[in-house]
């Protein structure tokens, strides 16, 4: 049996499979009922500095959007930070703590940027026993308002000087929680790495508004007529907060700082891509939010059922597996090859690949043959794009076929190159290198 | 178990009294708007649809699919009322397993197809109960126009006929418009007066006087209206039933099975209705389920279809033909009736004869079996009565006993069209005489107009 034990900068879980910062890790109730279902670790909701605790809208705090059948598939909320006391919190996170010592509690954090706040926070975290903090530079709605969340994650100086505080006012391991509403998410990650920041989690929320009410033409969720921005996350945010981890992981500069991947994991299979695109461990919230607890089950499962059949013997053989296979355009093989195949056994005739290409591409596909329905691709057209594959709604009725090198590609009339070459030096390229002497 | 069920003879509450709405309740209940969200996401949306195209009307059905799913119920109700303005009805009694759900990819691919005739009624349901018209009618032609029947071909025309700015007379020899979807369709198909709401919905468009009690021969001569109209088109269906052939037929207790359905259909207390302890239908195409499994329905103890050939070779589709099993109809095949036995000059059973290829020609056996019956229901098919139309003028051309028409539904007679069930060529369908009468309101349209 694969071992998943997760041992992320240093802090030891069952699993690699914890819940985010968020509405589901808000309490002990809460927590608590995640790690009887199996959860390896928690990051407590975030805390604030003492004092009044913030409010909370009082009407709706999530928007989402759904698939036909109300399958949700992306969520928005505009809640704050926890709105609960900070004493009451930390004696919970004590508490459970210690009646869970296996499993792990990292404890979220959002005071203003000044020093002596982090400074007033940090000890009293110190004294819950909990294994590490995560900076929370991501909450996009709300504190970015009151310059804090996202407003601070935006600016990588600024994630470097409280990442410093941090390091230098505590044991505990810093994660610092990047926000993706930035242009390039390897600025902030650099910059938490130059303040010394133990890992980087990502990706927090993403600006959104998920619907329009056309009656009164308010944003989603509205309240009392208005909406604001909100956080954007579930299945529909994945790939983007995939490429965000692969980009850090890959970029030479921040190349091996552990990662903790967030952004829609749903199932096993998604834990697996993260981790295998350099995320040490991942954490989970809108699936817990949707479905319950209970999913971890099937998380820990799959992971483990995967890595059985692979032959993967612990989470060290595949977390980063996939980054080296991350790499700019430029660099893509030019001579690689592949043409689009139909099995028409498997093809149930739609004629979606037909519409799809004929319409929007390459003009590649029949729609009909000898007076028949027929859909078959025309090789001296295609051009390999993949778009008939994604249109297909039979799984592998539609494939890509790499040309073998020598072949004819009839669409250019010329045999496929067993050479390697990208657009580097391709001669159409006018920044061309000269080929090395 | 009611005892009215054992009760031999012909008679009525077999059942008891509030089990009759529950066994003639809709067939298909309508889908929700939840319902209809998902069953729509599942349309592909296919390219050059293969629904599209088997459909008799030519729907555009994977658009209105996707109107309803876009939450543009009324949107996807225009798309099926631009083809065919009996969406509705055809949404109900369409034999949607031997058409548009029968070539559905979903069908090819999964063995279950988008509930491609569900979706139609949730969509034209919803437009009906708005009393949404879509269709404004063109300025006044000043042309007149003669349908002859109300049914599904003549209403179809008239309604194409009205928009095109044409004064149009409908006479129905029935007291009621509609013709079968009224009159000849088992009564679960259509519930709630369904066929008259959607006659008033039809006719709402305006420049329709349909007028009841006029049958073509009896009240009125053909010659007539090519008199005073500027065209005509027939629609009067199929007037008469098949016999038998067997001795005895005229046996009191053997009843032709439409006349039956109609009555049922018209009843307004359906346990007054009677119906035999053992009831035997004759036939294999659709009128004979509808009645066989009404018959149960009614509280028949024992019902049996026989037919004459295989059950491959049974016009009833396989759907039909598993509706009827499931009521506990038994369907007989290779079985052809030979003999009535009455007692009393009632019905008191039936003598079969088995039947069997020989070459590509059915022949008897010789080998016989006789069934207990107390009613006998004739299901054999229904034929074209041409006497009526020949009252005078010249005659109209037929083809194997139906009317003769060209590919735009115009007849041997001048200014005379025709279309649904009494045309030669067709196949019977609702659906089918709707596209005819539509396509001929269309010849009918460019003839008066380019004329």
């Amino acid at each position: 049996m694969a071992d998943i034990r997760n041992n992320f900068v240093g802090i030891k879980s069952p699993n690699p499979f914890w819940l985010a910062s968020a509405p589901p890790t808000d309490k002990a109730y809460n927590v608590i009922r995640a790690f009887k279902a199996g959860w390896g670790g928690v990051v407590w909701k975030t805390l604030g500095e003492e004092g009044p605790p913030v409010v909370n809208v009082n009407g709706p705090r999530y928007g989402a959007i759904w698939g036909a059948d109300r399958r949700l598939l992306g969520l928005n909320n505009i809640e704050l930070i926890t709105d609960r006391d900070l004493q009451v919190n930390l004696r919970e996170i004590k508490q459970v703590k210690k009646d869970w010592p296996d499993r792990a509690i990292v404890v979220s954090l959002m005071v203003p940027c000044v020093e002596e706040s982090w400074k007033a926070i940090l000890p009293v975290v110190e004294e819950t026993e909990a294994d590490g903090i995560e900076l929370n530079f991501g909450c996009p709605h709300g504190m970015s308002e009151r310059g804090m969340g996202a407003a601070v994650g935006q600016v990588p100086e600024y994630i470097e000087m409280v990442v410093r505080w941090c390091k230098q006012n505590t044991r505990m391991p810093v994660i610092t929680k990047l926000t993706p509403n930035i242009t390039d998410v390897r600025k902030p990650a650099r910059a938490a790495l130059s303040g010394g920041t133990d890992a980087v989690s990502l990706i927090n929320t993403i600006n959104s508004i998920t619907g329009v009410d056309l009656d009164s033409f308010a944003p989603q969720p509205t309240i009392d007529g208005k909406g604001s921005h909100g956080g954007y996350c579930g299945p529909a945010v994945k790939p983007i907060a995939m490429n965000m981890v692969a980009e850090i992981a890959r970029d030479p500069e921040t190349h091996g700082l552990p990662i903790s991947g967030i952004g829609g994991i749903t199932t096993w299979r998604d834990a697996a891509e993260f981790m295998a695109l350099g995320a040490g461990n991942v954490q989970v919230c809108t699936a817990a939010m949707t479905y319950g607890f209970k999913i971890v089950q099937e998380m820990i499962a799959g992971l483990e059922n995967w890595m059985d059949e692979k032959g993967h013997a612990s989470l060290d053989d595949i977390v980063g597996r996939a980054t080296p296979n991350v790499t700019d355009w430029q660099y893509l093989n030019l001579n690689y090859i592949a043409k689009a195949h139909i099995d028409q056994d498997a093809c149930i005739k739609c004629g979606r690949c037909h519409i799809a290409c004929e319409d929007t591409s390459h003009q590649a596909i029949t729609s009909m043959v000898d007076g028949v329905r027929h859909f078959e691709v025309i090789e001296a057209e295609c051009v390999g794009c993949n778009l008939c594959v994604n249109v297909c709604p039979v799984e592998n009725c539609i494939t890509m076929e790499p040309l073998a090198a020598g072949v004819m590609d009839q669409r250019t009339g010329k045999p496929v190159s067993p050479v390697y070459a990208n657009w580097t030096t391709h001669p159409n390229n006018p920044m061309a290198k000269v080929a090395a002497e | 178990m009611p005892e009215g069920q054992f009760k031999d003879g012909i008679a009525g509450g077999r059942l008891p009294a509030d089990q009759y709405a529950e066994n003639f309740s809709d067939l298909h209940p309508p889908l929700d708007h939840h319902e209809a969200l998902v069953e729509s996401d599942r349309c592909y949306f296919c390219y050059d649809a293969p629904c599209m195209n088997a459909c008799p009307t030519s729907i555009d059905i994977p658009l209105f699919i996707r109107q309803i799913s876009t939450g543009n119920p009324i949107g996807s109700a225009k798309t099926i009322f631009d083809q065919n303005i009996l969406g509705g009805m055809c949404a109900r009694v369409c034999p949607t397993e031997t058409l548009c759900e029968e070539v559905c990819v979903r069908e090819v691919a999964e063995g279950k197809p988008v509930q491609i005739g569900r979706l139609q009624r949730y969509a034209t349901d919803v437009a009906m109960a708005e009393h949404k018209q879509f269709y404004p009618r063109a300025e006044s032609t000043g042309k007149s126009v003669a349908v002859v029947g109300a049914g599904p071909a003549g209403l179809a025309a008239a309604h194409r006929l009205a928009r095109h700015g044409h004064e149009v007379t409908i006479l129905e020899a029935r007291p009621k418009a509609g013709g079968l979807n009224e009159y000849g369709i088992a009564a679960y198909k259509s519930i709630d007066n369904f066929a008259q709401a959607e006659v008033d919905y039809v006719t709402a468009v305006g420049g329709i006087d349909i007028q009841n009690g006029k049958a073509l021969g009896r009240d009125y001569q053909l010659s007539d209206l090519t008199r005073n109209y500027d065209a005509v088109f027939l629609g009067m269906g199929l007037g008469g039933v098949n016999a038998l052939r067997a001795d005895g037929e005229d046996a009191d207790g053997v009843t032709n099975a439409v006349e039956f359905i109609a009555e049922l259909r018209q009843a307004s207390d359906l346990s007054s209705l009677p119906v035999g302890r053992r009831v035997v239908v004759i036939g294999g195409g659709m009128t004979a389920i509808d009645a066989a499994v009404q018959s149960k329905l009614l509280g028949a103890e024992e019902v049996t279809i026989c037919y004459r050939r295989g059950q491959e070779h049974m016009n009833a589709s396989e759907f039909e033909q598993d509706l009827a099993a499931a009521n506990g109809v038994t369907i007989r095949h290779w079985l052809q009736p030979k003999r009535v036995i009455a007692e009393g000059g009632k019905v008191s059973g039936i003598e079969l004869e088995y039947t069997a290829m020989n070459g590509d020609k059915l022949a008897g056996t010789g080998e016989r079996l006789t069934l207990t019956a107390d009613q006998v229901f004739k299901a054999i098919g229904q034929s074209f009565v041409p006497a009526a139309l020949n009252g005078s003028g010249a005659a109209i051309e037929l083809e194997a006993g139906r009317i003769k028409v060209d590919a735009e539904g115009r007849t041997s007679l001048a200014n005379v069209w025709a279309g649904g069930d009494c045309i030669f060529g067709g196949d019977d369908l609702t659906v089918s005489a709707v596209a005819q009468g539509r396509d001929a309101a269309e010849s009918i349209n460019r003839s008066l107009t380019q004329g």
